[in-house]
């Protein structure tokens, strides 16, 4: 089943009445606006009807896989479920409805929450101050690193330009050093899957930023030499860095403050339930001790002890400056508002502990037919390969992976840590029911089963999607990045 | 309220298969020194009513513009959101959907962005579109470095009429990559273009500026991008989309690359995000691009579908060669505005356009004509336009909010040499009556 | 597959020598670890480049990668045809999957290159 494109509907001239008529006096537009800057020929946007448009998106939205469709074991990703009543946070006119230059006085209630989150999350990591500007994890990273060089700048140490990743990082962690003009040292994991002390130690040196670390890993483990690990990079005088997509697995439980961590940034489509949207937006607050509270982004938002307002601080020499406009994806920011009220204290460890629970069952139920790389108890989520016999056969992880989609799943991550080959990630969350494990066990072994009997089957899943599986290659050899009218493609 | 659904007796069947004494033991890998010894000092968790009853009385204490009439701009507006709109963003086989990693399975998130890049395309006149990118500024700032990337250059000229915000943007993210920021000065509310050209050289990696610019002014823009192409610099332009019904598309003028601003396109304002950053480019520019696309291909059975495309220049693939490092994008906001250009189509985007620009030069006719006020600019303009007052604009302000209206904003907040200026905007949503009694306000003696 | 005739490098690229001048691609184990090419940034003729420096990146659909120039030179021609048709390296690596000519600046360093049977000797050994 297809359907077709937005510009394939509609007929010439229609369109959806929402405007209401002009009651100013009207002039020409020619004596508003010089020629030269008019524009000649209108663009080509669709022409529909409001009905036609509704059917459309309700359409395309029936081609989609969300956390409410199904169970989204999408490793380091997060997938829980988002409480509704953080959409109707979102909406409420006080909220949804508010200009960012809108005088102080009059966005109290907004600046409350954005105050109050910054200290819960303050509070969560072990930090001393957090900016809610950074609109995604990754725009968070680089407000920390900028911040890390901005300090190590301040204190004349302007040769500290390498940032030091284990090979097990996110993508993201390189590329942000790249972003800020800084080298990346990227060092080999240990047996065992964690930082191996011994290579980081002889990477370390005094051109070092950062050292950047996600604890628990992205193989799901928990660094159990941190404080040695924190107490190396300080002593080298680099400064560590907590990518915080994995803070799930920790909340209430442990604080990357508490573990020697300088700055973090958190997720808050992933830790905090705010939804993923299909990309975006999400939210990466970035939180730091107090020594480099400084560099944070302006404005920062504080509260006036005295009068008991809220006010927005620009004065703040020593910033990085702004990493973009206004004050950050505040719609975001009251969803995580919202849900961390829900649930105090107790309800966050309560999230780590089903959390981990959840992983070392699912672990359990396929450990053994599965084969488990670095095989321990694991945090929020663990790295799994594909069943003896698979390679043999031609088959790979994506099979496997295509093939859950027939048993209605959505896959887990795949090819990700780069460190293992063929990884299958998989992070089941909190808010999933054990039924819903144990099923979701049973089809990883069918599936098992089925890629030793008839790797044929695996080969061409997926069978019941929408569309089979489409030819990248060509999508990327010859790209068709936008909608054409007939005879004008290419 | 909690969201967990393991029952007790599951949690103690659940570490039995496991093979953990309890829950604690699931734990020891972390170390007993940063172990928290006591629970998180957080408010006590609130069941579904209480919250709902807190947050509305925390939104209550801002003034919304659902109560309010709101003659402010300068890079986010109060645009129409069409009921549709909303309506189908809480699908949530969009909204609680990730980024479409497996296409067989998202192709409602995959084609929607597809018809998403091919709105902006139409809307900018340009050959290719990425997905979304945070938003206007941060989308300014990744054009200034790709145009550096692609012209090997180590300068850009950045007009002083570019919101200021953006251009703190722009400083921020290319701080630590030596590239040199040229600000070009402004005269009479636009880019001055004799200063412009003797900045421009060979050393130019990109000329940025934005039409129309943070002072609502018209530039000439045409005669800016000339220059840029002389010297074989990029011509970077930063558009608002809306203005685009009645402006000429900037790929019509030489841009090389457009970003902008979407949160007018079907997005609320919500306090100044999340937004929507929009970016197009030249064909030949494309694999530079930050940020994800979608390209259309076929499956083995020749039906059409749609992928995440040229990932090679990202960061899960490319790491620290990546074009850019960002992963989450604004993808949902991406659908609102998708639904909405949809929605209001050829005609309703030219309607809004010129609604907007009727609106803005009514209530600049009216407010002009007051004693004691003058236009700032002469400058054509769109929905924006800047003031000059006798009186202090916080306190003009302080009397328009009595009368359920936000007036416009201080430009001596960013402009030291314009403070006493307030630059005013009016959407389609603005009628006659509060154009009026904007005017009346602003004429009205101080109290 | 490794071809008789041309000499390798350790990052996996070829080069025929012919006088002073030589042809190079990436080889056959490079092109199939990489799965099809989609598109390859090619050097910049007229350019120089040192032996072991990047002369371009080569992509597939989920890898991309750096190729070297095996030795150093002046890049004298490159293969255009692959920008249409970066299949080419898939289908036929040491021949219209060639990239570029190279003049060589000094050819002591071939000696540095490896033999087709020492090529095979480092797959196997790296278990490829």
């Amino acid at each position: 089943m297809t359907e077709p494109l937005i510009f394939e509907l509609g007929a010439p001239g229609r369109t959806s009445s929402f405007m209401p008529e002009c009651d100013v006096p009207v002039r020409e537009t020619e004596e508003l606006i010089p020629g030269n800057l008019l524009r000649k020929k209108p663009p080509r946007l669709p022409e529909a009807g409001e009905q036609e448009v509704a059917r459309h998106f309700t359409r395309l939205s029936s081609l989609n896989y969300g956390v409410d469709t199904g169970f989204y074991p999408l490793g380091s990703c997060t997938m829980k479920y988002n409480p509704k009543v953080n959409e109707y946070a979102a909406r409420l006119p006080g909220f949804a409805r508010l200009h960012p230059y809108q005088a102080e006085d009059q966005v109290q209630g907004a600046l409350r929450l954005m105050y109050e989150t910054q200290r819960y999350l303050a509070e969560i990591t072990g930090m001393d101050e957090f900016t809610l500007q950074p609109a995604a994890g990754a725009h968070g990273e680089f407000t920390g690193l900028l911040m890390i060089k901005a300090y190590h700048d301040h204190r004349g140490e302007t040769g500290r330009r390498r940032v030091i990743v284990p090979d097990s990082s996110h993508g993201t962690n390189p590329a942000t050093a790249a972003l800020c003009g800084m080298e990346v040292r990227q060092i080999e994991s240990g047996p065992d899957g964690t930082v191996d002390l011994d290579a980081l130690r002889a990477a370390l040196g005094p051109d070092t930023a950062a050292v950047m670390l996600t604890n628990p890993n992205t193989l799901g483990l928990f660094e159990r030499d941190i404080l040695a690990i924190a107490g190396a990079v300080h002593r080298a005088g680099a400064l560590l860095y907590c990518d915080g997509a994995n803070m799930n697995a920790v909340l209430g439980i442990s604080r990357p403050g508490d573990m020697g961590f300088d700055a973090i940034h958190l997720n808050l489509h992933k830790t905090f339930s705010t939804p993923h949207g299909g990309g975006g937006p999400g939210a990466g607050p970035v939180g730091v001790k107090s020594f480099l509270a400084p560099f944070l982004p302006f404005p920062a938002v504080r509260l006036d002890p005295d009068s008991g307002t809220c006010f927005l601080d620009y004065n703040r020499p020593l910033s990085i400056g702004k990493v973009r406009s206004f004050y950050g994806n505040f719609g975001v920011v009251a969803r995580a508002y919202t849900y961390i009220r829900a649930l105090g204290g107790e309800g966050l460890r309560e999230v780590a502990e089903n959390a981990v629970i959840n992983a070392n069952y699912l672990l359990s139920l396929v450990r053994g037919t599965y084969r488990i790389p670095f095989d321990r108890r694991c945090m929020h989520e663990f790295v799994a390969v594909p069943p003896a016999g698979f390679r043999e056969g031609g088959l790979h992880t994506a099979d496997i992976a295509k093939r859950l989609m027939d048993y209605g799943y959505h896959p887990p991550t795949v090819y990700f840590p780069l460190i293992v080959e063929e990884a299958l990630m998989v992070e089941p969350t909190e808010t999933e029911s054990r039924a819903t494990l144990d099923a979701f066990a049973g089809a990883l072994l069918e599936i098992a089963r089925e890629g030793r009997e008839n790797p044929q089957l695996l080969k061409d899943a997926p069978h019941g999607t929408p569309v089979a599986r489409l030819d990248e290659v060509t999508a990327a050899r010859r790209p068709v990045l936008r909608w054409q009218p007939e005879g004008e493609e290419g | 309220m909690r969201y967990v659904i393991n029952t007790g007796e599951d949690r103690r069947e659940m570490l039995a298969r496991i093979g953990a004494g309890s829950v604690e033991d699931l734990f020891r890998d972390i170390p007993a020194e940063v172990r928290l010894k006591q629970p998180l000092n957080l408010p006590h968790p609130m069941a579904e009513p209480e919250l709902a009853r807190h947050l509305r009385e925390m939104s209550a204490a801002n003034r919304n513009l659902d109560e309010y009439a709101c003659f402010l701009g300068a890079g986010a507006y109060d645009h129409y959101v069409p009921q549709i709109v909303d309506q189908l963003l809480l699908r949530s086989e969009f909204y609680t959907a990730y980024t479409p990693y497996q296409p067989e399975i998202s192709q409602g998130t995959l084609q929607a962005v597809f018809e998403y890049q091919s709105l902006i395309c139409a809307l900018t006149g340009m050959e290719a579109a990425n997905a979304s990118l945070y938003d206007g500024a941060s989308a300014l700032a990744e054009a200034a470095l790709m145009a550096c990337g692609e012209t090997k250059r180590d300068r850009v000229v950045l007009s002083e009429t570019v919101h200021p915000e953006y251009r703190e943007t722009v400083r921020t993210y290319l701080r630590y990559r030596g590239v040199e920021v040229t600000e070009c000065p402004e005269t009479g509310g636009v880019t001055d273009p004799e200063r412009l050209m003797g900045m421009v050289d060979g050393r130019t990696a990109a000329v940025l500026i934005q039409q129309p610019n943070f002072f609502g002014c018209l530039e000439q823009a045409p005669e800016i991008g000339e220059a840029a192409r002389r010297h074989g610099a990029l011509f970077v332009v930063c558009a608002d989309p809306v203005s685009l019904g009645v402006l000429e598309a900037p790929g019509e003028y030489g841009a090389d690359i457009v970003v902008g601003e979407g949160q007018g396109l079907g997005n609320q304002l919500s306090f100044g995000g999340p937004c929507l950053g929009f970016m197009a480019c030249r064909q030949k520019l494309v694999r530079r691009m930050p940020g994800r696309l979608v390209g259309q291909t076929a499956d083995k059975h020749g039906r059409r579908g749609f992928v995440l495309t040229i990932q090679a220049r990202e960061q899960h693939i490319r790491r620290e060669k990546a074009t850019s490092n960002i992963c989450s994008n604004e993808a949902l906001c991406a659908l609102a505005a998708a639904i909405y250009l949809s929605c209001l189509g050829k005609e309703g985007l030219r309607r809004v356009a010129d609604l907007c620009l009727q609106k803005a030069h009514y209530a600049h006719g009216l407010i002009t004509s007051l004693e004691g006020v003058s236009s700032s600019f002469k400058a054509p303009f769109f929905k924006e336009f800047a003031v000059r007052l006798e009186e202090d604009p916080a306190g003009v302000n302080r009397r328009l909010l009595k009368d359920k209206i936000i007036g416009g904003l201080d430009l001596g907040r960013f402009y030291p040499r314009y403070s006493g200026h307030m630059l005013l905007c009016c959407t389609e949503l603005r009628t006659r009556e509060e154009i009026e009694r904007l005017a009346a306000g602003i004429g009205g003696k101080p109290s | 597959m490794i071809m008789d005739g041309l000499l390798y490098s350790e990052d996996h690229e070829w080069i025929k020598v012919n006088g002073k001048s030589g042809r190079l691609g990436i080889t056959h184990y490079a092109q199939e670890a990489l799965g099809s090419v989609v598109f390859i940034e090619l050097p910049e003729e007229g350019s120089r480049v040192a032996a072991g420096e990047p002369l371009g990146v080569v992509e597939s659909v989920k890898a991309a990668s750096d190729y070297y120039a095996p030795v150093s030179g002046k890049i004298t021609a490159v293969n255009g045809e692959l920008l249409d048709s970066p299949g080419l390296i898939n289908e036929d690596p040491y021949g219209k999957g060639w990239i570029a000519e190279i003049e060589l600046e000094d050819p002591a360093e071939l000696d540095k290159l490896l033999s087709p049977e020492k090529y095979g000797e480092l797959l196997e050994k790296e278990g490829k």
